[in-house]
């Protein structure tokens, strides 16, 4: 009889995610913040006179494709240890890393590039502001890469598979971040250089 | 294939289990780098003390030379040193940089690191349900970063050249300039150092405070059932979030500017007659990255303090806090709004007026959000049966500073107006009143209303009587008087009036904000005594001596880690029935399920009752009292 008569005034359970996901968006979100106000403070610099036009260097638009091909490794990767074919997973992480690597070198170029047309980091603000924005990027990639090789050493050690995804799901989140960071980056450059 | 990879999740949890045996141990790893949220909340609140106490010695130092300028100061000469000139008075230069600190000070160490730090870390997994934050390493290195941000800021108190002493915002070309005062070489490097560690920091544990709140809620706790505070906390972790990066970004071009040559702020300045290679900056681009972050940064103090202050008049009132909802609304909407106003601080940059009178009309509406904060207050006080605790006092101190200092704000918001009142005595008046002391004043109301549940042991009443006394009619003699002479025109941030005719007549004014000033820390001794004799020796609490609704009060006097032994409490109701009519006690705490108050159910309550029952055998709550 107690049994029957058994009061179930369950609430229902809160809304969550995964907090470490969560915490990556978040992350990833101060981010957008810190090159918001790099990019804003370009504008109104520009806006205000004494601009100095420089042409954006041409190796750029083979360093965005780059990065778009190792946003595509990655991807295949995640979706490799999803399948559990943990040889795809390794290779399309060392893929990804090779690529990533690739990316930088072509933005050292790129600045070399800068300084051949006189456009140095000292200089007018023009010229310095797009030296802060690609090297500030390029010091995320850095940490991005850092995060790729701890899941590529994950990986070795068959902790990456179709039952443990949350951190290449979070590597994969914040690698397709930092890639479409750069495109932002890039248009940004191209419409007002 | 599958029993390897459950071997695999077993060893790491196996892993995680043996970390945690660890910390439990150790001496280090239990008060030093703890993991546990409450211990980390109590090392950012002694930090915060530490740090108030010594931004309230500078800021007494500096008022002896305003109001008693002819004053010898050489009896401090042991510990200024050199920072006296051979007459005995403080030193130009020095005068400059005791303002700097004292504003860096308050503003970040004490106010945004010490309020959040200490009660966002130790109140929302304790109000919100959790057995600790979303990751307590993140939380540990958010304290140690703090802790490495306020030894470099210390450190830079010694050095010959003095500390950073450009003010709190750091204006180029005045900071970017070693030439320019010997505070802007080493001294603003290592501010500038320390601000960084400061915001990553920052950054940390909003990114903790905010997953915890969206994430770790107990069962039940809808986001339309948590304490004000909470929601108070949580947005303020979001405008941090939104808001420091943009700080750091413009530190990060100011670094450059300093140490590597580039231009971003400098142009066409001469120094000795000699034209520097820099061109093309503007000094304004600086202003407009500091005020975004500058303008929310008061909002990131305060909302603290205003949350802290609806649970404790809402408790101490034995009433509902009236508009639960409006101030959710309000919270939001100050929170939005903080976003947009930053221009209001720059009126006399020569900015185009027209945007001028935007950023007014913005600036004036956050006077709707504000006010429905203070009507709310005052109708959730009034009739109310109020319990004076210490607490409460503080509490409605901050709604008299909150009013007070918030009148003001309409004035120097009015561009017109700021523009004859800009850099007076009368905006340092306004924002001490309405930041700086309103969130003072919440942090001493939450220290005096949470100090049972940190440290299991009461505060004296009598001496936080004693200490809330001083401190408010100290208060108000400090900055009350200030506005008058900021409406005379004295300029802030100046060393001495005595040169200028127009300004001697003030001087007996000046001598009084001195003395009610020294009156006013010296009241926070007592405080200090209270606060680390009680931490000893203080009459042990009960486990909810205030009778409180939230979900702290059902933990342990002592909570351990994890907060709960057993299970984490359900939630079944909003945190603020108090004096429900037809209750037997006066406070029906969260936890408790409608289905064990039928006698003061209001009809939807009981709805809700029969609704949860239906799967199984659906009973009438009537019947419910008879079988338990």
């Amino acid at each position: 009889m107690v049994n029957d008569i058994h009061i179930v005034e369950e609430p229902k359970k809160t809304l969550s995610m995964h907090p470490k996901k969560f915490a990556l968006w978040l992350f990833m979100v101060s981010i957008v913040m810190l090159f918001a106000a790099w990019t804003s403070a370009y504008i109104v610099k520009k806006a205000s006179g004494d601009w100095q036009l420089i042409e954006i260097p041409q190796v750029l638009w083979v360093s965005s494709l780059v990065i778009m091909l190792s946003s595509v490794s990655m991807h295949w990767s995640k979706i490799s240890a999803k399948k559990d074919s943990i040889p795809q997973l390794k290779m399309g992480l060392i893929i990804t890393l090779l690529l990533g690597l690739v990316f930088l070198a072509l933005q050292w170029q790129a600045w070399g590039q800068l300084v051949d047309q006189q456009a140095h980091f000292v200089g007018k603000p023009s010229s310095s502001f797009i030296y802060i924005l690609t090297g500030m990027h390029g010091l995320h990639l850095i940490s991005g890469l850092i995060f790729v090789g701890i899941i590529l050493a994950a990986a070795w050690q068959y902790k990456i598979h179709s039952r443990s995804m949350v951190r290449i799901e979070m590597c994969t989140t914040y690698w397709h971040f930092l890639g479409g960071l750069w495109l932002y980056l890039f248009i940004f450059l191209l419409l007002n250089h | 294939m599958a029993t390897a990879d459950i071997h695999v999740d077993e060893g790491l949890q196996h892993h995680d289990d043996h970390e945690h045996d660890h910390h439990d141990q150790n001496f280090w790893t239990k008060y030093v780098f703890s993991e546990d949220h409450k211990t980390i909340a109590k090392q950012f609140l002694i930090t915060g003390i530490f740090w108030a106490l010594l931004g309230g010695l500078m800021s007494v130092l500096f008022r002896l030379q305003l109001g008693f300028p002819d004053m010898s100061l050489e009896w401090l000469r042991p510990i200024l040193g050199g920072w006296l000139t051979d007459a005995g008075k403080l030193d130009t230069e020095f005068y400059l940089a005791l303002v700097t600190m004292h504003g860096t000070i308050m503003v970040f160490f004490v106010l945004t690191a010490g309020l959040s730090g200490t009660f966002s870390n130790f109140l929302i997994p304790l109000q919100v349900g959790a057995r600790d934050m979303a990751s307590g390493f993140m939380n540990m290195l958010s304290y140690w970063f703090f802790f490495a941000s306020s030894a470099v800021m210390f450190t830079s108190l010694f050095l010959s050249t003095g500390p950073a002493s450009g003010g709190w915002v750091i204006y180029p070309p005045l900071s970017a300039l070693p030439q320019a005062m010997s505070g802007s070489g080493l001294g603003m490097t290592l501010w500038l150092v320390s601000m960084a560690l400061f915001i990553i920091s920052t950054l940390l544990g909003g990114i903790n405070y905010v997953t915890t709140v969206i994430n770790l809620r107990t069962k039940g706790m809808s986001f339309s059932k948590l304490p004000l505070t909470i929601w108070a906390f949580f947005l303020t972790a979001v405008i941090g979030l939104l808001s420091f990066p943009v700080l750091f970004a413009a530190a990060l071009l100011l670094i450059f500017d300093r140490s590597f040559g580039t231009s971003f702020y400098l142009s066409d300045i001469y120094i000795g007659g000699e034209a520097l290679p820099n061109s093309g900056g503007s000094p304004v681009l600086f202003q407009h990255l500091f005020w975004f972050l500058g303008h929310p940064e008061v909002y990131i103090v305060l909302l603290p303090a205003l949350g802290i202050t609806s649970e404790i008049i809402s408790t101490n009132s034995r009433k509902p806090i009236f508009g639960y909802r409006a101030m959710i609304g309000s919270l939001l909407g100050i929170a939005i709004l903080s976003f947009i106003v930053w221009a209001h601080h720059m009126f006399v940059t020569g900015m185009n007026p027209f945007l001028g009178s935007i950023f007014m009309l913005l600036t004036l509406i956050i006077a709707v959000p504000s006010a429905v904060k203070v009507f709310n207050y005052l109708t959730t006080l009034w009739r109310g049966n109020l319990v004076f605790t210490p607490a409460m006092l503080f509490s409605i101190g901050l709604v008299s500073f909150f009013i007070s200092g918030g009148l003001t704000g309409i004035h120097l918001g009015n561009a017109a107006i700021d523009i004859q009142l800009h850099d007076t005595y009368f905006v340092v008046a306004h924002f001490h009143i309405v930041m700086g002391s309103a969130s003072f004043f919440g942090m001493l109301a939450g220290i005096y209303h949470w100090f049972p549940k940190m440290f299991g042991r009461m505060m004296d009443r009598r001496l936080g009587y004693l200490h809330f006394w001083l401190t408010f009619i100290g208060v108000y003699m400090v900055f009350f008087p200030m506005h008058y002479i900021g409406m005379a025109g004295f300029p802030r941030r100046y060393y001495s009036f005595t040169n200028f005719d127009a300004f001697n007549s003030f001087a007996d004014l000046n001598a009084l904000i001195s003395v009610a000033a020294i009156i006013t820390l010296a009241a926070q001794f007592i405080f200090l005594f209270n606060f680390f004799y009680c931490i000893f020796r203080g009459r042990k609490a009960s486990a909810n001596p205030w009778k409180s609704n939230t979900l702290e009060w059902t933990t342990p006097r002592n909570p351990g880690h994890g907060n709960w032994p057993g299970e984490i409490p359900t939630v079944y109701r909003w945190p603020y029935d108090y004096s429900k009519p037809g209750a037997e006690e006066d406070f029906i705490p969260q936890h408790i399920p409608y289905s064990e108050t039928p006698e003061s159910n209001l009809p939807h309550e009981n709805d809700l009752v029969r609704i949860e029952t239906q799967d199984g055998d659906a009973i009438r709550v009537s019947d419910q009292g008879t079988e338990e």
